[in-house]
């Protein structure tokens, strides 16, 4: 046990970085996300087409793919990520966005069509009925899927310790060098930093379903 | 196009569409541009740096499809073992006894809330210690097995809760019992109603493979690593961004002809289900048709 008295600070650090990667991330992705699905029910094609490409392109690529190229590819258009973190959430939030796309996107074909098509008798145009009356009940629908999409989030945090940022995984790789003989420990400890971030979200997604639910 | 969102376009409205449209291409030509003015002006798109992938004679085509090779062989491994083991479990769960279900319940909760990465690590530097020596093909296998197969099991357990209870019903009916109403009537029905999401899921696993890269498995993404380090020390630093642009390539090709299985199938089964139930939907013609069906993009 002292050995985890020792490696506190060093644990609630990497827990913090973890945290930060997942909720920054996750506030940036839904943003995007959101705008995406406004583009892929949008009036014009060319902003149609362009956010189903970018979809299906994010959507098909690994994670893993995506932070080689935010590290490694983007320098040769001669741009940079002032640091490991910002690179880190810039490739969690590009790949979650095309996830919440998707789950906004189902969440809008869901809404029952007579609801739109009183928006637009009542005289509402696009902007107005999607924001006024079809998003916000889309969003209501889609908090099962967007809470899956937010867990998937903070495990794939995980991935960043691949490319030099400290977080859970990162020092899990690193205690487990230097103390081997306490592995179960560590792997205990580390998990645990992650449960404390799924477990309560699961149960809050699950609050906020029923209280949220549109009964139908 | 027709969309409840928005009216059929008038004249005036056209115009602006199109000139919206013609905007926003204009836009994303720009930024286009300006990409590839930027990867020329730095020599990434010169041919000969581009032919590297096509060259037997550096090994590198071979090199990337053994690659994808090895990609695919612990990815199917992974989708076979998950997929058995995550239907026992999504069984497990919907048991009577409670000491089965709530071992499996917490089987299945355990390993839905753990990264997969944290997972692999595990079995690679966890289990050589008890005495289980492990390649990182074993590790990167076992770690997508375990993961995916809490996660198929949620699947699978929802596609046997969406069964209609008159199935269990009958099949009880005839005399069958617990166990054969779950394999002979239940678990079919659900795999096949599932098949689209279940699909999408193997995709995930695939892409998840390139977790190997972490543990050290020559996998696609490890392999263009590697190659990207040989051919740096041979020619100096020009072929990077080239092999990793065919790495992420081959994932997208791969993934976009599954995902495609994934649509052909589901077109398949929602024929054959609906040829097969002509008589249900004579019954509710008249009702208006489920919100879901309506395609508005």
């Amino acid at each position: 046990m002292s050995f985890l008295a020792d490696n506190f600070p060093l644990l609630r650090d990497a827990f913090l970085t973890t945290l930060a990667l997942t909720v920054v991330s996750g506030l940036l992705a839904l943003v995007l996300g959101t705008v995406l699905v406004a583009m892929r029910v949008s009036p014009v094609v060319a902003l149609r087409g362009l956010a189903t490409f970018y979809v299906e392109t994010f959507r098909n690529t690994p994670l893993t793919v995506v932070f080689f190229f935010l590290a490694f590819g983007i320098v040769q258009i001669d741009l940079q990520f002032p640091s490991r973190f910002i690179t880190a959430v810039a490739a969690l939030s590009l790949y979650t966005a095309a996830f919440v796309c998707e789950a906004l996107r189902s969440g809008i074909n869901a809404v029952p069509p007579g609801q739109a098509e009183a928006a637009r008798a009542l005289g509402l145009d696009f902007r107005q009925s999607l924001t006024t009356v079809v998003l916000p009940q889309a969003f209501r629908t889609v908090v099962p899927p967007l809470g899956n999409v937010w867990i998937a989030l903070a495990k794939n945090t995980s991935i960043a310790a691949g490319f030099a940022v400290t977080d859970l995984t990162a020092t899990l790789q690193r205690l487990a060098n230097a103390n081997a003989d306490q592995l179960v420990l560590v792997f205990a400890a580390v998990v645990v930093g992650y449960l404390i971030i799924t477990l309560p979200s699961a149960w809050g997604i699950r609050v906020l379903e029923r209280r949220l639910a549109v009964l139908r | 196009m027709t969309s409840v969102l928005f009216d059929v376009p008038g004249p005036k409205a056209r115009r602006r569409q199109r000139l919206g449209t013609v905007l926003g291409g204009v836009v994303v030509a720009v930024l286009v541009g300006l990409v590839l003015w930027r990867l020329g002006s730095n020599g990434q798109l010169d041919p000969s740096r581009w032919a590297v992938l096509f060259d037997t004679r550096t090994n590198v085509p071979q090199r990337l499809l053994e690659a994808l090779l090895n990609t695919l062989q612990v990815a199917a491994v992974g989708m076979v073992a998950a997929t058995v083991l995550g239907a026992f479990l999504a069984v497990g769960r919907l048991s009577d006894h409670v000491w089965v279900r709530v071992p499996v319940t917490v089987v299945i909760e355990f390993f839905r809330a753990v990264p997969l990465l944290v997972l692999i690590l595990f079995c690679f530097l966890f289990l050589p210690q008890v005495g289980v020596s492990i390649s990182a093909f074993g590790a990167l296998a076992l770690g997508l097995t375990l993961y995916n197969m809490a996660v198929l099991a949620e699947i699978i357990r929802a596609g046997i809760l969406s069964v209609d209870r008159g199935q269990s019903e009958a099949a009880y009916g005839l005399g069958l019992r617990k166990w054969q109403v779950m394999t002979s009537v239940l678990v079919p029905q659900a795999v096949r109603r599932m098949l689209p999401v279940l699909v999408a899921q193997l995709v995930v696993l695939l892409k998840d493979s390139s977790l190997g890269f972490i543990v050290g498995y020559l996998e696609l993404l490890r392999t263009a690593r590697s190659l990207v380090e040989t051919l740096n020390f041979q020619f100096g630093p020009i072929y990077t961004f080239q092999l990793y642009v065919a790495a992420g390539l081959i994932y997208i090709v791969v993934n976009v002809l599954l995902s495609q299985l994934a649509k052909a199938i589901e077109k398949r089964t929602d024929r054959s289900a609906k040829v097969a139930a002509t008589t249900a939907v004579d019954m509710t013609a008249g009702t208006p048709p489920v919100a879901g069906d309506t395609q508005r993009v």
